[in-house]
């Protein structure tokens, strides 16, 4: 039961890490290396936002991602422990 | 208040701050000497990890980079913050359940082999080694502008300093220290950006204020575009470099921020498992504040720069420019005779050649803020390189005494034996580190690169594949390391300082750069260790068995 439990665990630990580690990639090499020419199209205020991504906006979205994360797994412990328990 | 005073008097206080925390966290275990007890709070964990990550040249160095490098600079901030989500996420909760000492113990008992030890140690010595010869020479250049005292005298007191509460505290005492250091740094850092932001833009917070409009109402970043484009260099807000160079570089910085030994043993000093996650969140969150800064006070000072010196009068520069020009980092050679300052990109035109570490240390000055502005960034950058400093030493020490002495050379050394074999080696360290501050190799700069180059190269792939990879044994791993190690060194030194018959950039592998290089030599690891790995016998079960393990968090 106990190796049923810690392998869902495990699956849903990867699941997260994939979805936001593609976040991660996007607004860092996405937004801010590849497709910089096009987003520098637009502004915000003075930024061109192109490079609004890669001087700051990709740097923000790491912060979030991580408190993001942190958020996701303690709810996940705290399901798991439960179960485990019982 | 003059400013020589008022630098000795910040510099004191700081000093005297943390000497006093060293003697109230004397470490009395080489639990506390190697990771404080493993009873850091997260958020005095996220502080120190931030001071240990920021060092002397993210202080002083980087937002002069930017400000010439402009978008390329990029590179910098995306590498060095978005290393920490793969730190968060793919390292510290499991390393920290693993719950030993140092990297090369995890790289050692995941590949159950005291060979994969060696080369771990080996790795963590180089890595440790290039990046504290640089911290010190940092020391020694902020002391020698500031205190007007000698180079060399300024490495010794920062030797002196660093010695007293690494060796007595160990992790403890540069735990507390950073903590203190992080506040000091960041408060130095901050004061003069958000002053400038108002003077130029009237708007506080200097990251909203550079992408705002001037004082003539137009937008600083047309303004500095238009400049640049004026005076002949590349538009600000575009780059030069080659997209596929920019997209290697920042994955080399980032992976290899995730590997460097002095950051990710700061994960093991916090009391659970996601402890290590938020400490992750809290570290990032306090660097993001520098980094974020950063952009912001390049703008600003090379608009000030430029506005101040382009085509005025040498004899009538403001003080400041005479100031810098005696230490060298400043130079102008009037070369048409026309007694203007004449500031291109053409290299034959160009009178004025400016050191970009000047441009963070010279920035408040340049804006006339009062003394104690100045003051507060000699502090801050001593901060910097201290706190870094001393963590690199702590991984070195242990390194020796831990990896080397305790699990290889004298399993039996008892406690304190290994207590004092720690100390002697911090000892060591701290002189080795004083004498490359003192005798700086030529290749400092480069080397840094290097560092992380081989963090990723080395490090990274080893751990993420111990994790996440049950299949992964020894052989794969060692021989990934190995590989990914020597091609790194080959690659830079052979670009770097021209061995293997060196060549220049029209020789580079793809078009990647030495400092991009990581990337590709961290894939190379990677497909080493799987080949080799499925050609030979898989791990064994306890080793499997403690890989689920350190994939769940205990009951708490």
């Amino acid at each position: 039961m106990n190796e049923q439990l810690a392998k869902q665990y495990w699956k849903k630990n990867i699941k997260y890490l994939i979805i936001l580690l593609s976040i991660w990639f996007t607004v860092s090499f996405g937004f801010g290396i590849i497709l910089i020419e096009e987003l520098n199209q637009f502004k915000i205020g003075g930024f061109k936002l192109g490079f609004w991504f890669a001087q700051q906006g990709s740097i923000y979205v790491f912060v979030a991602l991580i408190f993001v994360y942190i958020l996701l797994m303690n709810r996940l412990d705290k399901k798991f422990n439960s179960k485990r328990s019982s | 208040m003059s400013l020589q005073l008022w630098i000795w008097l910040m510099v004191g206080v700081t000093f005297t701050l943390y000497i006093g925390i060293a003697i109230w966290s004397k470490a009395g275990s080489t639990k506390e000497f190697y990771v404080a007890g493993s009873g850091v709070s997260p958020i005095a964990n996220g502080m120190a990890t931030a001071a240990d990550w920021m060092s002397a040249a993210s202080f002083i160095s980087m937002a002069g980079l930017i400000s010439f490098m402009g978008y390329d600079g990029s590179v910098y901030l995306m590498g060095w913050t978005g290393g920490y989500v793969l730190l968060a996420l793919l390292l510290a909760p499991y390393l920290r359940k693993f719950g030993k000492f140092t990297v090369p113990d995890f790289i050692g008992d995941r590949y159950y082999s005291n060979t994969a030890r060696v080369v771990a140690v080996i790795c963590a010595l180089i890595i440790s080694f290039t990046y504290v010869a640089g911290q010190m020479r940092g020391v020694g250049l902020v002391f020698s502008r500031y205190l007007e005292v000698d180079i060399n005298t300024g490495v010794v007191i920062g030797m002196a300093i660093v010695l007293f509460y690494a060796v007595l505290g160990g992790m403890k005492g540069i735990t507390y220290t950073q903590v203190a250091q992080y506040c000091v740094l960041i408060f130095a850092f901050m004061v003069p950006a958000i002053f400038i932001s108002i003077q130029m833009t009237g708007n506080p917070i200097p990251q909203i204020g550079f992408g705002s409009q001037g004082t003539d109402g137009m937008y600083l970043l047309d303004k500095l575009d238009g400049l640049s484009r004026e005076l002949g260099f590349h538009q600000y807000t575009s780059g030069s470099k080659s997209k596929l160079d920019v997209f290697f570089i920042t994955a080399a910085l980032m992976v290899g921020t995730a590997g460097l030994p002095h950051v990710i043993v700061r994960f093991f000093t916090v009391k659970k498992v996601s402890d290590a996650r938020k400490s992750a969140g809290w570290a990032l969150l306090f660097i993001a504040i520098l980094y974020t800064t950063a952009p912001a006070i390049a703008v600003f000072a090379r608009i000030n720069l430029i506005e101040t010196v382009s085509e005025k009068r040498y004899d009538e520069l403001p003080g400041w420019f005479d100031n810098w020009e005696k230490t060298g980092l400043l130079t102008f050679d009037d070369k048409n005779k026309d007694g203007l300052v004449q500031y291109l990109a053409d290299p034959k035109l160009n009178e004025l050649s400016i050191d970009r570490d000047i441009m963070v240390m010279a920035n408040p000055e340049i804006a006339e803020l009062p003394n104690w502005v100045i003051a507060l960034l000699a502090a801050g950058a001593l901060a910097a390189a201290l706190s870094t400093a001393a963590g690199l030493l702590l991984v070195i020490s242990a390194s020796v005494s831990h990896d080397l002495i305790k699990k290889i050379i004298k399993p039996d050394v008892s406690e304190k034996g290994e207590l004092i074999a720690a100390r002697v080696s911090a000892f060591f360290a701290v002189l080795l580190a004083g004498y490359f501050g003192i005798n700086p190799p030529g290749f400092v700069a480069a080397t840094v690169a290097l560092a992380f180059g081989l963090a990723a190269a080395s490090f990274f792939p080893a751990i993420v594949m111990g994790i996440f990879y049950k299949r992964m044994n020894k052989e794969g791993a060692v021989s990934g390391m190995i590989v990914g190690l020597l091609l790194m060194l080959f690659y830079m030194t052979k670009f770097k300082f021209g061995w293997f018959g060196g060549g220049t950039s029209d020789d580079w592998w793809f078009g990647v750069s030495p400092e991009g290089f990581g990337t590709f030599a961290m894939l190379a690891n990677f497909i080493v260790s799987l080949i080799i790995c499925h050609l030979t016998a898989k791990p064994p079960k306890e080793i499997q068995e403690l890989v689920e393990r350190i994939r769940i968090p205990s009951i708490e």
